[in-house]
């Protein structure tokens, strides 16, 4: 296995997007990322693109052959990655083994959703695929619905509150205020949140990570070859993946994601770090408790712990660990397929140092964190500054 | 939903009388029913065991934003239900004036879930009503 090294990375601006199609946002992210890394398409080997239900959302299947010429690739194998919201993280994983196995040395690695073209119906139902359709969305469980059943019994065992809930959204709006990719650039107050409109008791809408177009984009290479391409290559240091039941109900505990826990523990086992040594991360908050169990299950916090020291500020920007500074799901937004890939950007972004007025001062080691469904498929990257 | 009305035709005996599994060589006991075993793979000898419908309230709430093909009951209660033989399932809680916590215990109902598309296939399914 050879080591591998993010050398290009690229971002649409996310929200809605009206104006733009789906190919339209895999372009301006891909060319972006082929620009940066100073590479043209001729020069890409194979395409790896996650996109979770284009086909609900805009109808068009066969998706990467499609990104892949537009891209102006040529004739590579192009090959489309479904893990639900956890697409996006996956298809990173399948570029990190291509390259890291030998077969291929300069891959692409896209994320993209446009999501906005439908109602909020037809969204809730095709994000309600990414649970289990028989048991779940046919009981009329929605996808806020699942994450709403874990918050009731994480509160129920652990005494953590809606207001320590709310402090995960202030947080990330105001991260996301920093961020000029992100959906919301406005702060929140924990008031607002309270107040907001209920979806699933007890979460409400500003609980929830918005329905968003976007796309990302990274080039991966082998790590020797790297600084051919950039003074500034970020290694890959762990790429790890898990599984879990699709159903909630078929799980032993509900207030963490075993998924989570098991490929937190591999990706530090393959990096030979703990918890402690990370500096920045980029969680899956897709919806507010969804960052307390992720905090929990990758070992920052004790359980039961993550939500009063959230709420205290230890994962504020530059605090003790600074999560989500891309403004996360809940404030950059959540184009599913692009999510996992916009999270290896903004992490690249942190340890380059060029992630602005959200920078990590001294920012060495940083982690992806990226879930698919109600914790049915989790995927955790653990990436190093190299310069 | 009309997409998924055909899936709604299987499993009948799961939807209908609450039939799950049990695996005879370990004991453990599956709701919905399953081919394999978590714990004894290909030595799975599964049978088909009806469950008494009677459990605890495990988790809850209450769905204000629905998908489509529950727009029209929309706000409604859903939980996950601890089924007295130890599996859980999760489904509709119907408002008989009695308050939802962790720890009620409910049986269950049988009872219209939706109706599918325009020509209104009715839907049934069990649902939990508290006791
Ligand atoms: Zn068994």
């Amino acid at each position: 296995m050879r080591d591998v090294a993010i050398i290009g990375i690229g971002l649409t601006r996310f929200g809605e997007r009206w104006e733009h199609s789906l190919r339209d946002l895999m372009a301006e992210a891909g060319l972006s990322a082929l620009t940066d890394a100073g590479i043209n398409g001729k020069d890409v080997e194979a395409l790896y693109a996650g996109i979770m239900a284009s086909g609900r959302f805009v109808g068009q299947e066969h998706i990467a052959a499609l990104l892949a010429d537009q891209l102006g690739f040529d004739n590579i194998p192009a090959t489309r990655v479904e893990n639900a919201c956890a697409s996006g993280g996956t298809a990173l994983r399948q570029g990190y083994i291509a390259v890291a196995s030998g077969i291929h040395d300069i891959v692409a690695v896209g994320g993209v959703e446009k999501m906005t073209d439908v109602t909020t119906s037809e969204a809730t139902t095709a994000l309600g695929g990414a649970g289990d359709q028989e048991w779940e969305l046919n009981q009329g469980i929605t996808f806020p619905g699942l994450y709403a059943l874990m918050a009731r019994r994480h509160m129920h065992e652990y005494g953590t509150t809606v207001e320590q809930m709310a402090a995960v959204a202030v947080k990330n709006h105001l991260n996301a205020t920093k961020n000029k990719y992100a959906q919301f650039r406005k702060e929140i107050t924990i008031d607002e949140v309270l107040n907001s409109k209920p979806v699933a008791d007890p979460l409400k809408i500003l609980d929830c990570s918005p329905l968003s177009d976007g796309a990302a984009a990274v080039i991966l290479a082998p790590l020797d070859i790297a600084r051919k391409y950039t003074d500034t290559p970020v290694k890959i240091l762990a790429s790890t993946q898990a599984t879990d039941t699709l159903c909630l109900a078929e799980r032993g505990s509900i207030t963490g994601l075993k998924a989570t826990a098991v490929a937190g523990e591999k990706a530090y086992k393959a990096s030979g770090l703990k918890p402690g040594d990370i500096d920045v991360a980029e969680v899956h908050d897709c919806f507010t408790i969804a960052e307390i169990l992720a905090m929990e299950d990758l070992g920052f916090f004790k359980k039961g712990a993550a939500a009063k020291a959230i709420s205290e500020g230890e994962t504020a920007l530059n605090a003790r660990l600074s999560v989500n500074t891309s403004g996360g799901l809940k404030g950059c937004g959540h184009p599913v397929g692009a999510t996992g890939v916009k999270q290896a950007v903004e992490i690249t972004m942190q340890l380059r140092g060029e992630a602005e007025g959200r920078q990590v001062s001294g920012a060495e080691i940083g982690m992806t964190h990226n879930v698919g469904g109600s914790g049915a498929t989790a995927v955790v990257h653990i990436l190093e500054r190299t310069n | 939903m009309e997409k998924a009305s055909a899936g709604m035709w299987r499993k009948i005996d799961s939807r209908y009388n609450l039939v799950g599994s049990m695996c005879e060589r370990c004991g453990t006991k599956y709701f919905p029913q399953r081919a394999i075993c978590r714990n004894c793979g290909k030595d799975t000898k599964m049978l088909h065991r009806k469950m008494s419908g009677r459990g605890t309230v495990y988790s809850h709430s209450e769905i204000r934003v629905p998908a489509e093909a529950f727009k029209e009951s929309a706000p409604y209660t859903v939980g996950i239900i601890e089924l007295e033989e130890g599996p859980k399932v999760e489904g509709h809680i119907i408002d008989n004036g009695k308050k939802v916590e962790i720890g009620t215990k409910v049986k269950t109902a049988f009872r219209k879930m939706y109706t599918d598309g325009e020509e209104g296939l009715i839907h049934y399914h069990f649902k939990f009503i508290p006791e």
